[in-house]
C-alpha cells in the first residue's frame, strides 16, 4: 500500500495553472525528486503536501488518511527550505529543540534528542552558536537537524542544496543519502539540478509546465526518457531525425547513413535520441566530421557536424589515439543504446 | 612624482567633503556651541545679556523645583508616547506586512499620509474634536447624554501623549516595518511546520525578530517627543509646559536668553545620554538578530 498517495491534484492561481493531474504514490522510506525547471510547479506539489497551499483539486493521503483535512502545524511533517528559514534569534540548539517542544516532550529527553540531531548531522559541540555565525552548509545542517528531530512521517525538501558551493553540495549529497538510508524517514526532494536529483532518489518525478513528464528510476528516467522533454532535461543528448522503412524486408531504421532493424510496431518518421556518451567511432555509420575536440581529463568532448544535424560525442580518455578536429568519422551505437520516439503504430 | 600624486590622493577626501562638512560646522556646530556659551552668560532685566562666565542659569535649573518638575514631566510625557506608539504601531506594522499588494500599498499611503501634514495642522484636529465645551466629540457625546462635562483633553499630560502619538505614529510603523522586511518569507511556515500556533509565531518567533525594530523606533520616537514643540505648545500652552515650550518662552517672553540656553543645552545633553546609552544596550542585546 502507499505510504503517500497523491491522487489527481491540481492547483490554480486564478485562471494559471500551476500543477495538473498529479499523481504519485510514494512507498515508506522511499526517496523521491521532483525534478523540473523553475515554474514547473515542484515546489507549488510540495508547498501542498507541507500544507502552505490548499489544492484546487485532487486528494493527498498519508497512510490513506486524508492529509489535507490536517492544519499545517498537526501534520508532523519535516521541511527543509530552501532559505534554511532557521529562527535567527535563537541558537542551533534552540532552533532543534522548538519542534519538540512544541510537542511538549520534557526538557530531559529534549536536551538529548537535540545533542543527538545535531551530532548526526555532524554539528556536535555547536549548540551554542548562532545562525548567523554559520556557515552556509552548517545552517543546511542545522535545519536538517531540525527537521529531522521531530521524526517527521514525511520528510520534505525545498532545494536545499541550491545556497551552496558545488564542492560542498556533493558533500551534502552524499551526506543526505547516508542519513536518509539510516533513519529510513520517506523523503520528497524538490530539485532543478537533475545530477542532485539521480544520485539521491531512488526514483524521479519529472516535471514540465505543470504536469509529470515521467515517473522512474534515475536509470530509468535516463536510458529511456517517456518525451523529448525528459531526454532534453536530464544531461545531454542527441536528437537525429530518422525514418522506418517498411518497404525492405525485414523493416529498417534509417538515419542518415546509420541503420539497423527497426522495433516493432512502428513506422514512418521518428525521432532517434542517443547518449553522447553510446556513440562511438565506427567504419560504418553516420557520416561526420569532427568540429572542435576538447580534453576534459578522464574524457573527451567532440563536436560534430553529422549528416543528420550537430552531435556531440562524449569518449572515455582510455589512453588510445582519438580522431582529430577535422577528421571524417562515422557515427556509431548499438540499438539498445537508443531511445526511438514518434512515428505512427503500425 | 609619486609622491605629489599620493599626497593629491589624501587631500582628495577632505576636499570632495568640504561643502558638506562646512554647512555642518555653519549651521548646527557653531550656532550649538554658541548656545551653550551663552548658558553661562549672565542677564538682568534693564542691562540685558552680559557676556561673562557664571553659573548662575545653571545653579537656579539645578535648586529651583519647578524646573525638575517640568523635565520629569517632558520625559514623562515622551515615555508614555513611546509606549502607546509601539503598543498601536507594532501590530500596525506587522498587519499591513501580511495584507496583499494593492491594500499593503494603500494603507501604507494611509499611514505615511499624516507626514506630508503639518504638524500644527494635526494637532488643531484633536484640539477641533475634543477641545472643551466646543470639542465635535465632546458636544455630540454631551447631546446623547454620555458624558456630563467634556472630557478633559486641552492642558491635559494625557491629551499631550495622545496627540503626539499620533504625530509620531509613522516613525514607529516605518521603523516596525523595515524590521519586518529582514524576516525570512519563510519562516513562519517553518515554525508552524514544526506545530507552533499562530499565538506562538508572533510570540516566539516575530517578536524577538522586530524587538530591533521596535526599540530603534522607540528611539526615535523618545527623542522627538521630548523635543517637540508645537504639539505641546498647542495642547499644553502657558498652563503645561515641557522643556521644549519653557526654553521657547525664556527666548521669546521673559527674554531671559541664557536661560533658556541653559534648558535647551540639558535637554539636547539629556537627549543624547539617553539615545547613546540605549543603543548601546539594545546593539549588545540583539548583537545575534542585528549584524
Amino acid at each position: 500500500m502507499a505510504y503517500l498517495e497523491l491522487d489527481r491534484v491540481a492547483k490554480q492561481f486564478g485562471a494559471q495553472t500551476v500543477v495538473d493531474d498529479f499523481s504519485l504514490s510514494v512507498g515508506k522510506g522511499e526517496f523521491i525528486s521532483f525534478l523540473g525547471p523553475s515554474g514547473c510547479g515542484k515546489t507549488t506539489t510540495l508547498q501542498m503536501i507541507a500544507g502552505f497551499l490548499d489544492p484546487t483539486r485532487g486528494a493527498i493521503r498519508l497512510e490513506g488518511k486524508d492529509l489535507t483535512a490536517i492544519h499545517p502545524a498537526k501534520r508532523g511533517l519535516g521541511i527543509v527550505f530552501q532559505s534554511y528559514a532557521l529562527f535567527p534569534h535563537m541558537t542551533a540548539a534552540e532552533n532543534v529543540a522548538f519542534g519538540l517542544e512544541m510537542r511538549g516532550v520534557p526538557r530531559a529527553e529534549r536536551s538529548e534528542r537535540v545533542r543527538a540531531a545535531l551530532a548526526m548531522v555532524g554539528l556536535a559541540g555547536y549548540e551554542d552558536r548562532h545562525p548567523r555565525r554559520m556557515s552556509g552548509g552548517q545552517q543546511q545542517r542545522v535545519a536538517l537537524a531540525r527537521a529531522l528531530v521531530i521524526k517527521p512521517s514525511v520528510l520534505l525538501l525545498d532545494e536545499p542544496l541550491s545556497n551552496l558551493d558545488a564542492k560542498l553540495r556533493e558533500e551534502m549529497q552524499i551526506e543526505l543519502r547516508q542519513i536518509q538510508r539510516t533513519i529510513g524517514t520517506t523523503t520528497i526532494l524538490v530539485t532543478h539540478d537533475q545530477n542532485e536529483a539521480m544520485s539521491l532518489s531512488d526514483r524521479i518525478v519529472v516535471m514540465s509546465q505543470g504536469k509529470i513528464e515521467q515517473i522512474g528510476t534515475p536509470q530509468e528516467t535516463y536510458e529511456k526518457p517517456a518525451s523529448a522533454f525528459v531526454s532534453q532535461f536530464l544531461g545531454k543528448t542527441n536528437d537525429f531525425p530518422g525514418m522506418i522503412d517498411r518497404v525492405v524486408s525485414p523493416t529498417q531504421l534509417v538515419a542518415g547513413s546509420w541503420r539497423a532493424p527497426a522495433p516493432a510496431g512502428l513506422g514512418g518518421p521518428v525521432t532517434v535520441s542517443v547518449r553522447p556518451e553510446r556513440i562511438g567511432f565506427g567504419d560504418t555509420g553516420l557520416s561526420a566530421k569532427i568540429i572542435t575536440r576538447i580534453f576534459q581529463g578522464n574524457h573527451w568532448l567532440f563536436q560534430c557536424d553529422s549528416e543528420c544535424g550537430p552531435a556531440i560525442v562524449i569518449r572515455q580518455n582510455d589512453g588510445k589515439p582519438q580522431p582529430a578536429e577535422g577528421e571524417a568519422v562515422r557515427l556509431t551505437w548499438r540499438p539498445e543504446d537508443m531511445s526511438v520516439r514518434g512515428g505512427a503504430s503500425a | 612624482m609619486s609622491m605629489a600624486a599620493d599626497e593629491r590622493n589624501a587631500r582628495a577626501p577632505w576636499a570632495l567633503t568640504a561643502p558638506a562638512l562646512m554647512l555642518f560646522v555653519g549651521v548646527l556646530l557653531i550656532p550649538l556651541a554658541m548656545t551653550v556659551m551663552l548658558s553661562f552668560h549672565d542677564w538682568g532685566q534693564y542691562k540685558g545679556i552680559e557676556p561673562v562666565f557664571i553659573l548662575k542659569n545653571w545653579h537656579e535649573i539645578a535648586t529651583d523645583p519647578y524646573y525638575a518638575e517640568m523635565f520629569w514631566r517632558t520625559f514623562r510625557i515622551a515615555i508614555l508616547t513611546t509606549l502607546l506608539t509601539a503598543l498601536l504601531g507594532a501590530p500596525e506594522a506587522y498587519i499591513l506586512n501580511r495584507m496583499s499588494g494593492r491594500w499593503k500599498s494603500f494603507f501604507l499611503l494611509v499611514i505615511l499620509g499624516p507626514l506630508l501634514i503639518s504638524v500644527v495642522a494635526r494637532t488643531l484636529g484633536w484640539a477641533l474634536l475634543f477641545g472643551g465645551n466646543n470639542g465635535l466629540v465632546n458636544k455630540l457625546l454631551m447631546s446623547l447624554g454620555a458624558i456630563r462635562s467634556p472630557i478633559p483633553f486641552m492642558f491635559t499630560e494625557t491629551g499631550m501623549v495622545v496627540a503626539l502619538a499620533h504625530v509620531m505614529m509613522p516613525f514607529m510603523v516605518l521603523s516596525v516595518w523595515a524590521a519586518l522586511q529582514r524576516l525570512d518569507p519563510q519562516i513562519e511556515n517553518a515554525a508552524m511546520s514544526l506545530g507552533a500556533g499562530p499565538v506562538t509565531i508572533i510570540r516566539r518567533i516575530i517578536m524577538p525578530q522586530i524587538m530591533p525594530g521596535v526599540l530603534s523606533g522607540a528611539i526615535i520616537v523618545f527623542s522627538l517627543s521630548a523635543s517637540a514643540f508645537a504639539t505641546p505648545a498647542i495642547i499644553g500652552g502657558r498652563r503645561l509646559k515641557v522643556a521644549a515650550t519653557l526654553a521657547y518662552d525664556e527666548f521669546l517672553n521673559t527674554l531671559n536668553w541664557p536661560l533658556g540656553a541653559a534648558v535647551a543645552t540639558l535637554l539636547l545633553v539629556a537627549l543624547v545620554l539617553i539615545v547613546v546609552g540605549s543603543n548601546a544596550l539594545i546593539e549588545r542585546r540583539y548583537a545575534e538578530v542585528f549584524r
